[in-house]
C-alpha cells in the first residue's frame, strides 16, 4: 500500500515538474520555432506549431544586416569581466562579514541589497554624465564597471551565505598553522566554497549577459553587446517577428548552452546549505 | 639626433599622415523599419559619392532609440552625429537649441519641395531642424469586396456615421470577420495617437488656451463613446492589446473590413504577404463635418544634435538620404512603390509614382493635417496626435491606459475620462502649466 502511494506520488511529482518546466521553457521554444518560420507564418492566426515552411532565411538576413560576432564578443567580455571584477571585490567583503562581523554587518548587508530596489533609470543621467566626463561612454571598461556595481550586492550576499556555512574553526586552524589572511582566503576558504563561488559566477554571468538597461543606454557601436543586437530587430511598425526571433535565438543560445551544461553546479550552489 | 629618435619621429609623421587620410566616421541612430533597412542596403551609392565619410549605424527599437537619443542630446553626450527623430521631438528639441539648423543645405536640395504640412512640423522659428526621411498620415484602408457584398460604397472622404454603418454591414463574427480594426494598446504613440487624432474630428482638444485639461468635455465623451461602440460591436476580440502590427496581421489575413491607421501600412496591405492585396481601397480618415479629420501627421526625420563634432559630414549624409536623387535611387533599385513616401511635392508630381494605388490618398491625407492648427477650437500647442510638450509622453501613456482599460471593459467611458481629467490636471499643475 505504502509502495503504491509512493509510486503515485512519484508520478504526480514527475508530471508536475515536467509541466512547470514546459511552461517555463515554452516561450523560449516558441521563439526558436518562430525563428525558422517565414514572416507571414510567424504571425499567422491560428498559430502553427510545427507544420510550417521551415527556413533559414531569417538567420541569413540577420547575419547580413549585422555583425553578430562583434556583439557576441562584447557580451562575453562584459559578462566575464564584470563577474571577475565583482568576485575580486566581493570575496574579501563577504569573508569579513561572515567571519569578523561587526555590530552593523546586518545593516550593511541590508543597505547593499536596498540599492537594488531603486529603479536604474533614477541614476541614468548622473551616471551618463560621469561616464561622459571620464570618457567611458560606449566602452567595454565602462560597462564592466557599471555591471559590477549593479550586481555586487547579489554577489556579496550569495558569497556571504556560503561562507557562513563554513565552520570558523577550520580557518582558525589554518591561522594557527601560520596562514596569513591572503593564504587563508585563497587556499582554505575559496576551495571550500567552490560550489558557492561557481554558482555565483554562473548567476552573475547570466545576469550580466541579459542586462539590457545599461547596455542599451551606455553603448553606441564599439561596446554594444547582444542586447543591442536584439533591439535592432524590434519594430512597432512592420512585421519582423521571425527575424527578431532569429536574433533572439542567436543571442540567448550561448548562455542557454552554458546554463544547460553547468546546471548541476548551479543547482548545487543555489541549494548549498539549504538542506541540513 | 640618434637613429632611434629619427625613426620615432618618422613613424609619428607617417602616423599623422595616415590618420588624416582616414575617412571621417559618423554615427547614425535609427529605427528598424522597411525604409531604413532599405537605405542601409543602398549605402554603396553614398560610399561611392563620399568616400571620405564612413557611416556607423545604430539601429534600435523605437522606444529604446527615443530613450537613447534623448539622454544623449540632453546631456550633450555627443555620441550620435545623426539622429532619427519624429515630429514630436523636433519642436521641443529645436526650441531647446539642441538641433542644428538645416536651412543651409545646398540649393539643389530644394527645401521648398518638402510637403508644406511636413515642413511646418519640422520647422522651429523659421529654421528647418530635421529633414524628413518619410512622412505619414493616417487613412481608412477598407475591403472593396466586402463593401460591394454589403451593397455599400465608401466615399473618398467618409464621415464617422458612414464608417459605423460600413462596420456594421461588414461584421460577421461567426466567420471571424470584423467590421473595423483600430488601435487599442495603451501608449502615447499607440491608442492615443489614434484617439487624439479622432478627437480632433469631434471638436475635442487636450487643453484649452490656459492649459486646462478638457477630458470632461462633451466632445471627448462623444469621441470615446463612439470609439468604444465601434470596437465593442464590430471590432476583433482582445482589441485592447492590438497595436499597428497586430492590426496589420488581422487585415492581411482578411479579418478586418476596415482599418484606420498609418498611410505607410498601404504598401504592407497591398504587398506580397497580404491575402487581400488586390481587394483594398483607400479613403481619407473620417470627419464629423467640423472641418477637422481624424488623421494624424508624422515624419521620421534626420536631425543633427548640436553636440555632434562632425556636423559637416552629418549634413552631407542627410542631404544624400533625403534629397530627390535618393528617391530616384530607391525607385531604380526597388520600384516606385518602395520609395519613402510623404516628403516631397515632386514625388507626387511624378507620373510613375502617381500610378502607385495609395499615392494620391497618402498625399491628400498628409495635406489635410495641420500640426499648427490641429483642433476645431484654439489650443496653445502644436501637434495633431500629440501635444508637443515634454510631459506628453508620460501623460499620453497614462491616459492611454485609462482608455485601454475602458476598451477592455474594466471601466466605463465616463470613469476613464474622469480619471484622465484628474491625472492630467494633477500633472499639469505640478509642472506649472496651471497656476
Amino acid at each position: 500500500m505504502a509502495r503504491a502511494v509512493t509510486t503515485r506520488r512519484k508520478i504526480i511529482n514527475t508530471v508536475a515538474a515536467w509541466s512547470v518546466a514546459l511552461i517555463l521553457f515554452f516561450p523560449i521554444l516558441w521563439t526558436i520555432l518562430t525563428s525558422f518560420k517565414p514572416e507571414a507564418q510567424a504571425v499567422s492566426s491560428p498559430p502553427v506549431f510545427l507544420a510550417f515552411d521551415w527556413t533559414l532565411q531569417n538567420y541569413i538576413d540577420v547575419n547580413e544586416q549585422r555583425n553578430y560576432l562583434k556583439f557576441f564578443w562584447n557580451s562575453v567580455i562584459i559578462a566575464v569581466g564584470s563577474t571577475l571584477l565583482g568576485l575580486v571585490i566581493a570575496i574579501p567583503a563577504a569573508w569579513s562579514m561572515a567571519f569578523v562581523p561587526g555590530k552593523r554587518t546586518k545593516d550593511l548587508l541590508m543597505w547593499m541589497l536596498s540599492t537594488k530596489m531603486m529603479p536604474a533609470v533614477g541614476v541614468l543621467v548622473p551616471i551618463y554624465l560621469i561616464f561622459k566626463s571620464l570618457g567611458l561612454l560606449d566602452t567595454r571598461v565602462g560597462l564592466v564597471v557599471v555591471l559590477t556595481l549593479m550586481n555586487l550586492p547579489i554577489i556579496v550576499w550569495m558569497l556571504y551565505t556560503y561562507f557562513k556555512e563554513i565552520p570558523g574553526e577550520i580557518l582558525e586552524a589554518a591561522r594557527m598553522d601560520g596562514a596569513n589572511l591572503r593564504a587563508e582566503i585563497l587556499y582554505v576558504l575559496t576551495p571550500m566554497a567552490v560550489p558557492g563561488i561557481a554558482s555565483t559566477v554562473l548567476l552573475n554571468i547570466i545576469l550580466a549577459w541579459n542586462e539590457s538597461f545599461w547596455t542599451l543606454n551606455l553603448t553606441v557601436t564599439d561596446a554594444a553587446p547582444l542586447t543591442k543586437f536584439i533591439s535592432s530587430f524590434s519594430s512597432p511598425q512592420g512585421l519582423f517577428y521571425a527575424k527578431l526571433s532569429a536574433a533572439s535565438t542567436m543571442a540567448i543560445a550561448p548562455i542557454l548552452i552554458m546554463g544547460w551544461f553547468s546546471q548541476k553546479q548551479l543547482v548545487r550552489g543555489l541549494t548549498f546549505g539549504a538542506v541540513k | 639626433m640618434t637613429l632611434t629618435i629619427r625613426a620615432l619621429l618618422g613613424a609619428c609623421a607617417v602616423g599623422a599622415l595616415c590618420s588624416a587620410a582616414v575617412a571621417e566616421t559618423i554615427t547614425v541612430a535609427t529605427v528598424n523599419n522597411g525604409d531604413m533597412i532599405r537605405m542601409q542596403g543602398l549605402m554603396a551609392d553614398f560610399n561611392a559619392k563620399h568616400p571620405d565619410i564612413q557611416v556607423e549605424w545604430v539601429t534600435l527599437e523605437e522606444n529604446a532609440l527615443r530613450q537613447n537619443v534623448t539622454t544623449d542630446i540632453a546631456t550633450s553626450g555627443g555620441q550620435y552625429d545623426v539622429m532619427t527623430i519624429g515630429t514630436y521631438e523636433v519642436p521641443i528639441w529645436g526650441k531647446q537649441g539642441w538641433l542644428v539648423s538645416l536651412n543651409d543645405l545646398p540649393a539643389e536640395y530644394d527645401i521648398d519641395d518638402i510637403l508644406p504640412a511636413i515642413r511646418g512640423g519640422l520647422t522651429v522659428d523659421g529654421n528647418l531642424m530635421a529633414a524628413p526621411f518619410y512622412g505619414e498620415s493616417s487613412m481608412v484602408m477598407y475591403r472593396r469586396d466586402l463593401m460591394e457584398a454589403a451593397g455599400l460604397t465608401m466615399s473618398d472622404a467618409p464621415t464617422w456615421t458612414e464608417i459605423e454603418a460600413a462596420a456594421a454591414a461588414m461584421t460577421d463574427k461567426s466567420k471571424e470577420q470584423y467590421g473595423i480594426c483600430l488601435r487599442g494598446k495603451a501608449g502615447w504613440g499607440e491608442n492615443m495617437a489614434f484617439l487624439t487624432a479622432m478627437s480632433n474630428s469631434f471638436g475635442a482638444r487636450w487643453f484649452d488656451e490656459k492649459w486646462v485639461p478638457q477630458f470632461d468635455s462633451a466632445q471627448w465623451n462623444a469621441t470615446l463613446t463612439t470609439y468604444l461602440k465601434l470596437m465593442n460591436e464590430y471590432g476583433p476580440p482582445g482589441a485592447s492589446s492590438n497595436g499597428f502590427n497586430e492590426n496589420l496581421t488581422l487585415f492581411q489575413q482578411g479579418k478586418c473590413g476596415m482599418w484606420i491607421d498609418a498611410t505607410v501600412a498601404a504598401s504592407f496591405v497591398t504587398g506580397k504577404d497580404s491575402t487581400v492585396a488586390d481587394k483594398v481601397g483607400f479613403a481619407l480618415a473620417p470627419d464629423n463635418g467640423l472641418g477637422k479629420r481624424g488623421n494624424w501627421l508624422w515624419a521620421w526625420s534626420l536631425a543633427i544634435p548640436s553636440s555632434s563634432q562632425k556636423q559637416a559630414a552629418a549634413k552631407t549624409f542627410i542631404d544624400w538620404a533625403t534629397n530627390k536623387d535618393y528617391l530616384a535611387l530607391v525607385a531604380a533599385n526597388e520600384g516606385w512603390a518602395n520609395v519613402p513616401p510623404g516628403t516631397r511635392t515632386s514625388l507626387y508630381e511624378n507620373p510613375e509614382y502617381a500610378s502607385v494605388p495609395f499615392a494620391k490618398m497618402t498625399l491628400d491625407s498628409i495635406n489635410s493635417a495641420d500640426p499648427t492648427k490641429p483642433t476645431v477650437d484654439p489650443v496653445p500647442y502644436v501637434g495633431v496626435q500629440f501635444v508637443a510638450i515634454p510631459e506628453f509622453q508620460g501623460l499620453g501613456t497614462a491616459v492611454g491606459q485609462e482608455f485601454s482599460a475602458a476598451l477592455a471593459g474594466q471601466k466605463t467611458a465616463e470613469e476613464a475620462l474622469a480619471a484622465a481629467q484628474a491625472l492630467v490636471t494633477d500633472e499639469m499643475t505640478a509642472a506649472g502649466y496651471i497656476q
